[in-house]
């Protein structure tokens, strides 16, 4: 909690700034939904959102929702169609930005969501969900994780979700968002773009596990402005997704789905 | 319901259910499935909440075909975790597939054509070695896809709002997978909320997204897709996702958990009871927000 917001707020505030009017998003669940709501409420009014399971919205659930298909998420919608219908529009180049998470990443934005030995032994994680179709065929990817120095990996164990690599048709990683900055992606690596309000550039470089040049000269992530902490507690009135430490916390599940 | 899985549901099948991805999981079928011990069965679907890993922890289960095996609410499942990692209760094959190309394998089948071309994966370990992704050359000299081998599940099981007797289904909201696993699979079970006649279905032919011919059995069971939710009857019911999610974490627990809500209760009715009529009417959808009328006249 730094003063006024909490972290995950400031990282629902980078994720709806991420967001350009007019462009169409694969929204992703938590983090990223309550971020598109808010670029639609300030920003980018005329951002159109799709969800994987096939709901397409021009604008918000009207109510709390914890997954996609929660009934809010269904009542207004502009149009219900199938997996299939979204992922076509997605392979076909129409979808701008995606939202994904993931449970460790590596200095090319590759994802693992599937299996990892990082802490010595097996664990299975769920899978890719939507994530690698998210990854592989959007116009860009932004990324959201928990900044650990275990989940920040030279080389992942399992590339669920495509990071940047030699011949691709298309997109890739831009931004990743994390619980302790704002960071460019591109074929070349990571670059620190703010740090969040207190975060020092140590605290990060101890946090990533492989090396990333940080300058103590970085900017800070420009803090929430009184409206979007309004409409993000409007979206959220029990702080489910951004106050509450839960085993349903977002940057918990590890998933993309 | 009894009749329906034990007459269309095999040791040995391949079932695909969840299809709708969060909402409209057929908890009733499953829970049957588990009640009648089948054995060996593959289970196909995108992401399955924690229908897969009551399958699969139950024992029932020796191969699964997703994009994602887990509990939406708490992240990992811990049955699918015990199997893979440990082989807890039994071994456990693992087909990993995106939500594309699990949609797509069923969409070919459904197509009744070998294979369809895609982008997706290219890059990543998922369609590296895969049984059923294999690069391709594209004959008109594009860049090169991948192919998707069709997959024809033996049994769909779906959840829709209603049905008439022949199987004719309606449904409405998010559809994610349902369609293309029903026109791919050998046969479908349809789970509704209500049964009506037929001359309903027929005011909407838009709205039936399964004909009733490719329907081998439909069963009224009002709330069998609980605790997920379906559009204009049930609200997603939270708590018991994340009861599922704590108890399952060791195998005593989620045996305790198993009693408790499969094994110990004969069937939907009776887990209807168990939650108590309080839970049960707290999570009915009363209000109505219903679509303006289409003319159909000829």
């Amino acid at each position: 909690m730094t003063s006024g917001y909490t972290r995950r707020e400031l990282m629902v505030v980078a994720a709806a700034r991420e967001i350009h009017d007019r462009e169409v998003v694969f929204v992703g669940m938590r983090l990223p939904l309550l971020g598109f709501g808010l670029a639609r409420a300030t920003h980018a009014p005329n951002a159109v959102g799709l969800f994987e399971n096939g709901v397409i919205r021009d604008r918000p659930a009207e109510a709390f929702i914890y997954t996609m298909g929660d009934p809010p998420n269904i009542t207004g919608a502009i149009a219900c169609l199938g997996l299939l219908d979204v992922m076509s529009l997605l392979q076909q180049g129409r979808v701008d930005v995606g939202f994904i998470g993931g449970a460790e990443i590596d200095p090319l934005g590759n994802l693992n969501t599937t299996r990892t030995s990082g802490s010595g032994s097996l664990v299975r994680l769920p899978g890719s969900g939507g994530g690698c179709d998210i990854a592989s065929l959007a116009g860009r990817t932004v990324l959201i994780m928990e900044h650990e120095p275990r989940r920040f990996r030279p080389h992942v164990d399992y590339i669920t979700s495509p990071g940047h690599f030699p011949g691709r048709r298309r997109g890739g990683p831009s931004t990743l968002i994390t619980t302790l900055g704002v960071f460019d992606l591109s074929p070349t690596g990571v670059r620190v773009r703010t740090l969040h309000p207190g975060v020092t550039a140590e605290q990060v470089r101890q946090a990533t596990g492989f090396p990333l040049d940080v300058s103590d000269a970085v900017q800070a992530t420009p803090p929430p402005s009184t409206d979007e902490l309004a409409y993000i507690r409007r979206a959220d009135p029990e702080g489910f997704w951004t106050r509450r430490e839960s085993p349903a916390n977002p940057l918990r599940t590890m998933t993309a789905g | 319901m009894r009749e329906a899985i034990a007459e269309q549901v095999h040791d040995g099948d391949a079932i695909a259910l969840g299809l709708a991805l969060e909402s409209g999981i057929p908890f009733a079928a499953v829970h049957e499935i588990i009640r009648q011990q089948r054995r060996d069965l593959t289970l196909i679907g995108p992401i399955s909440d924690m229908a897969f890993d009551q399958l699969i922890a139950a024992g029932t289960t020796a191969r699964v075909i997703a994009a994602w095996v887990g509990n939406v609410a708490g992240g990992s499942g811990y049955g699918f975790r015990r199997a893979y990692e440990q082989a807890i209760p039994r071994r456990l094959v693992m087909e990993d597939h995106s939500n594309f190309t699990v949609g797509l394998a069923l969409q070919a089948a459904a197509m009744g054509v070998p294979f369809l071309p895609t982008f997706t994966g290219i890059g990543g370990d998922i369609v590296r070695n895969h049984p059923r992704i294999r690069p391709i050359e594209d004959p008109f000299g594009g860049p090169a896809p991948l192919a998707v081998a069709a997959l024809r599940p033996d049994v769909a099981i779906i959840h829709v709002q209603r049905a008439d007797a022949q199987g004719n289904a309606h449904l409405w909201g998010n559809l994610g997978l349902t369609v293309e696993a029903a026109y791919a699979a050998r046969r479908t079970i349809i789970t509704c909320e209500e049964i009506v006649p037929e001359d309903i279905i027929r005011s909407d032919p838009n709205r039936t997204m399964i004909p009733g011919f490719l329907t081998t059995a439909v069963v009224e069971v009002p709330g069998g897709a609980l605790p997920s939710s379906v559009q204009g009857h049930w609200r997603r019911d939270f708590e018991p996702f994340l009861d599922y999610h704590r108890r399952s974490r060791t195998a005593d627990g989620f045996e305790a958990w198993l009693r408790e809500w499969v094994l110990d209760l004969p069937d939907r009715a009776a887990y209807l009871q168990h939650m108590g009529e309080a839970a049960v009417e707290r999570l009915r959808v009363r209000d109505e927000h219903l679509a303006a009328s289409a003319n159909f006249a000829p």
